[in-house]
């Protein structure tokens, strides 16, 4: 298996946070929707993915509650509360700024 | 606002623990089966797609740590791992209680050691400002620090520009008429400013005013607070009372605090006056009184010293008479209180630090033996996700659950001990230490306590981490794997057991040397037969015997009257009993010697003529008194033979004459015996030069009784007191005791035994300890090497090499201790040499014996786990491997 490179730091949170903008999901279906939507190119460690929801639903940025799913299993769904969209725009804003900055010093170098 | 919202959320995740933990297994069970769907819909078998889900998830109760890591307090993962570690501990209850005890052992004797240091050393005196106040003194040719005249107090007290106050005391007895017929009241007599020196206020009543120490004041008395108690019923209204002390009238001013305390005096029950109007303080020659200054802001002890020393040179110069070689000393007031103690305090506390060193030592290698044994469990651990910090930590705790159970059982210990060897202190010495009251678990001692648990943690925590072989897994997985660790461990124990047989080599060392000063001190040559002697003090009161016929006769009968009591052979009179101190002394010049004017020192004593035949003291030379020799008889002398030698050496001293300095003609006295030195002072003091005056020609009010007796001296002592107040109901009579008994408890000696059993037991704990860890290293080896010594026995090794093979290094590391420990020892001794006595400290008997005595033990330790080794059965060995 080919090695992945590493997501970088600090925007787990934002692509969890990103995900669930449109709806609630469960924890697998968000490192699903990651993987797919960067076709295949991320995959969050599930290592990585629940402590990431803890500290998320810590800090009041998502809540979650137990759903049944489309095939009827009990799976915990978390979504966006107000505290977390603000969050994510800030992330948002600040992750743009950052990948903006760093392309002027690639251009420029 | 943000932060207290995440910590409420982290409570209720808290409280709800149980359902957190089950919610996130659940929610990883489905994460993992929706994986595992994932794989098989890609065409992969059930079982293999459970697989790689679970693969690709990793490892579970890690995953589940770090979740529970993000949302638990840090003192969640402490606590777990503290009840993991008791749990560790209760299930191998011996060794267990085995390093607790050591560790409780070692904290409870230095805390209680320490509680007597911080009483003794630490506390400051319970004046204002104590670091101030001074003690002062003359000194003379051959006492360092003596007593202050009256009349030299007045001057120096003028002269002088360091001191705020310099006042003066001296301790007395008065004779109190009390429901319990006379007692005797300690007392002490103070310049009037004693009390505003020391800064102390009286709860009830005034001080002394400045004026009232001048000659013709009303005489006052202030109470202290246990008399005020005992005798007055806790009134208010005493102020203003009369109260007759040795049946003169005296007004009481005032009650002092019930904490207030003067160690120089011990306990004294009434403060009076004193006004210099006694015949000693009229005459400038007459020591008598103690000095007790403060140092003005800025001036140092050096400076106060100094300027006194310069105040008696001029007084040296103006009254040559009375003040040649009279110096002066000062020194801080609480040097002169502690002084003595100091040395023997620090020993013990130096004894008790190496006995709780050595202890932490054993608990160590009993730890290190220990991680060694759980190596497998510790790379199972590994293998099932606890990571390398988690496993530090675990070690740690373990170290810190032993220390607090140690550490607590130790204080508690410690505060029973403390109790303990207090009331080993004979009473007479511990009301001269009332700074012991405040002895006990205060809040500096459990600071030193948590101070030595905190240092012992780390210890206990670090040393198996530095050695761990925490992370090699594999290795520690792999059955019967016995690599570089096992030899690293050996190093290691090896050298901790060097280092506990030096420690107790030292303290045995110590120990022995102790205990043979103390032998020492006991067999010194007393001059006299001090088993079968009973003593009492009797204070008359002088308003009653005011002339010498009625003080000889009243004593004359008083003899008779003991002498007639069953059992008592012989009855004798002195004014200072034998072992006390040198001191009370008389300047003597020789009739026909040169003589310049210098202070010739020797002790006087005044004593009855049955005196020497009661004490058994030998007579050298000529006679001793007759009961006949009284005033009215030419005035005679027994002296001393260290007198003899000094003054008339190679000539027969006897028909000699001496007087005072200006042998005016009735202090001329004619010397008539020569007797064998009586220890006078202390048992390690050296011998003064001593002059004996027959007791009727100068008749004191306060002497000794001495008596022989030919049964149980102690059985004598309630009848005779009894027997002398039927003379006359007015005398008062304190401390009976018999001669055995008063040397016993006498300071020298109370402090040589208890520092040599204290230290002595510290010894036998240490080659307990030390012995015992020995043993675990040498057993530790041979099970380390049971494959290779059946090897060995295998291809044709008789038993006697297996010993060899096993002893040697044994000996090897005795050895080395032992060595070690010897010029450790010697070094120890060296430092201690103020506690020593009639013994050198590189003392080659006591060292051999000390090397012996551990050698012997530490090869019989050895030698069992060495039989162990030569009984094995190569067969079983090579089989089992």
């Amino acid at each position: 298996m080919p090695t992945k490179p590493d997501l970088m730091p600090g925007t787990l949170d934002m692509l969890i946070l990103k995900m669930l903008t449109r709806s609630p999901q469960h924890g697998y279906g968000i490192a699903l929707s990651i993987k797919r939507l960067s076709e295949d190119f991320l995959t969050v460690e599930e290592g990585s993915l629940y402590p990431a929801l803890q500290r998320l639903l810590l800090q009041g940025w998502v809540k979650a509650e137990w759903k049944k799913t489309e095939t009827n299993r009990r799976a915990r769904f978390y979504s966006l509360t107000s505290a977390g969209r603000k969050q994510l725009g800030l992330e948002l804003s600040q992750f743009e700024e950052m990948i903006a900055a760093i392309g002027r010093v690639l251009e420029g170098a | 606002m943000d932060s207290l919202m995440q910590l409420l959320r982290k409570l209720w995740i808290f409280v709800r623990r149980e359902k957190f933990e089950s919610e996130l297994n659940e929610e990883m069970a489905f994460h993992r089966e929706q994986a595992a769907n994932e794989f098989q819909a890609a065409g992969m078998a059930a079982e293999a797609a459970q697989n790689a889900a679970r693969r690709r998830f990793g490892n579970d109760t890690h995953l589940q740590e770090r979740s529970h890591d993000v949302v638990a307090f840090g003192f969640e993962t402490a606590l777990q791992d503290f009840r993991f570690a008791i749990r560790q501990l209760r299930k191998n209850p011996g060794f267990a209680t085995t390093a607790i005890l050591i560790f409780t052992l070692g904290i409870c004797t230095s805390v209680s050691i320490f509680g007597f240091v911080d009483a003794a050393l630490i506390k400051p005196l319970p004046y204002q400002n104590p670091s101030r106040l001074v003690g002062v003194y003359e000194s003379a040719a051959r006492i360092s620090r003596s007593n202050l005249s009256y009349l030299d107090f007045l001057d120096w007290k003028k002269r002088n520009r360091v001191f705020t106050s310099l006042d003066v005391w001296n301790g007395t007895g008065y004779l109190l008429k009390t429901s319990d017929g006379v007692q005797p009241a300690r007392s002490v007599r103070v310049s009037a400013g004693f009390f505003r020196t020391l800064g102390v206020n009286p709860v009830l009543g005034r001080d002394f005013d400045p004026e009232e120490d001048l000659p013709g004041a009303p005489r006052t008395a202030i109470l202290s607070y246990a008399a005020w108690q005992k005798w007055f019923g806790a009134r208010e209204d005493v102020v203003g009372q009369t109260v007759a002390l040795s049946n003169v009238s005296y007004v009481i001013v005032g009650v002092l605090p019930r904490e207030f305390q003067f160690a120089p005096r011990g306990s004294a029950d009434f403060w009076t006056v004193l006004d210099g109007s006694n015949s000693c303080e009229k005459r400038r020659s007459c020591h008598n009184l103690f000095g007790l200054a403060r140092l003005k802001d800025g001036v140092s002890v050096e400076m106060a010293s100094a300027e006194m020393k310069s105040i008696a040179k001029q007084l040296e110069a103006e009254y040559p008479g009375s003040n040649r070689d009279q110096g002066a000393a000062v020194m801080p007031l609480s040097e002169s209180i502690v002084g003595d103690v100091r040395p023997i305090l620090l020993v013990l506390l130096g004894g008790a630090g190496l006995l709780l060193l050595i202890a932490c030592v054993n608990v160590t290698s009993l730890l290190l033996a220990r991680s060694e044994g759980r190596k497998r469990e510790i790379a199972v651990r590994g293998a099932l996700g606890a990571s390398f910090v988690r496993l530090v930590r675990q070690f740690a705790t373990e170290g810190l659950a032993l220390v607090v159970a140690g550490g607590a059982l130790g204080v508690i210990a410690a505060g029973w001990l403390m109790r303990l060897l207090t009331k080993l202190i004979p009473a007479q010495m511990l009301a001269g230490m009332p700074y012991l009251n405040g002895l006990g678990l205060n809040l500096r001692v459990l600071a030193f306590a948590c101070g030595l648990a905190i240092l012992a943690a780390a210890l206990f925590g670090i040393a198996p981490i530095l050695r761990a072989p925490i992370l090699d897994v594999r290795d520690g997985l792999a059955e019967g794997s016995r690599g570089s660790t096992g030899r690293m461990w050996r190093r290691f124990g090896a050298n901790l057991v060097v280092v506990e047989l030096a420690i107790a080599v030292v303290l045995l060392a110590g120990a022995g040397l102790l205990g043979k000063s103390f032998y020492r001190l006991m067999h010194v040559e007393l001059g006299f037969q001090p088993d079968h002697l009973a003593t009492l003090g009797v204070a008359v009161p002088d308003t009653m015997y005011k002339s010498d016929e009625q003080r000889v006769a009243l004593v004359r009968r008083v003899v008779s009257r003991v002498a007639s009591l069953p059992g008592v052979k012989a009855v004798g009179l002195t004014t200072l009993l034998p072992v006390s101190y040198n001191g009370n002394t008389d300047w003597i010049r020789i009739v026909g010697k040169p003589f310049h004017g210098e202070h010739n020192e020797v002790n006087e004593r005044d004593v009855s003529s049955d005196y020497f035949t009661t004490l058994q003291a030998k007579l050298v030379h000529g006679r001793f008194f007759t009961d006949a020799e009284d005033a009215s008889k030419p005035r005679v002398a027994v002296i001393n033979e260290t007198l003899a030698k000094q003054y008339f050496p190679e000539e027969d001293p006897i028909g000699k004459k001496f007087g005072d300095g200006d042998l005016t003609p009735n202090s001329l006295r004619e010397i008539i015996g020569v007797v064998e030195d009586i220890r006078e002072g202390p048992l390690d003091s050296k011998i003064w030069p001593a002059e004996y005056l027959p007791f009727n020609q100068s008749p004191d009010t306060f002497f000794a009784v001495v008596l022989r007796t030919s049964q149980a001296e102690q059985s004598v002592l309630p009848t005779l007191s009894l027997a002398i107040r039927s003379i006359d109901p007015s005398i008062g009579i304190d401390s009976e005791d018999t001669m055995c008994g008063k040397i016993d408890d006498s300071q020298t000696a109370y402090l040589h035994r208890s520092s040599a059993w204290l230290v002595g037991g510290f010894a036998a704990l240490a080659l307990l300890l030390g012995v015992v860890g020995l043993y675990g290293v040498i057993s530790y080896a041979v099970s380390q090497r049971t494959r290779e010594i059946g090897m060995r026995m295998a291809l044709g090794a008789p038993p006697r090499c297996v010993y060899q093979l096993i002893l040697k290094e044994a000996g090897w590391l005795i050895a080395v201790g032992i060595a070690s420990g010897l010029i450790c020892a010697v070094i120890a001794a060296t430092l201690m040499h103020k506690l020593l006595f009639g013994v050198e400290s590189w003392d080659a008997p006591t060292l051999c014996g000390v090397a012996s005595v551990l050698g012997l033990c530490a090869l019989c330790a050895a030698f069992v786990p060495a039989r162990r080794a030569a009984s094995l059965d190569p067969v079983e060995v090579l089989r089992a491997e």
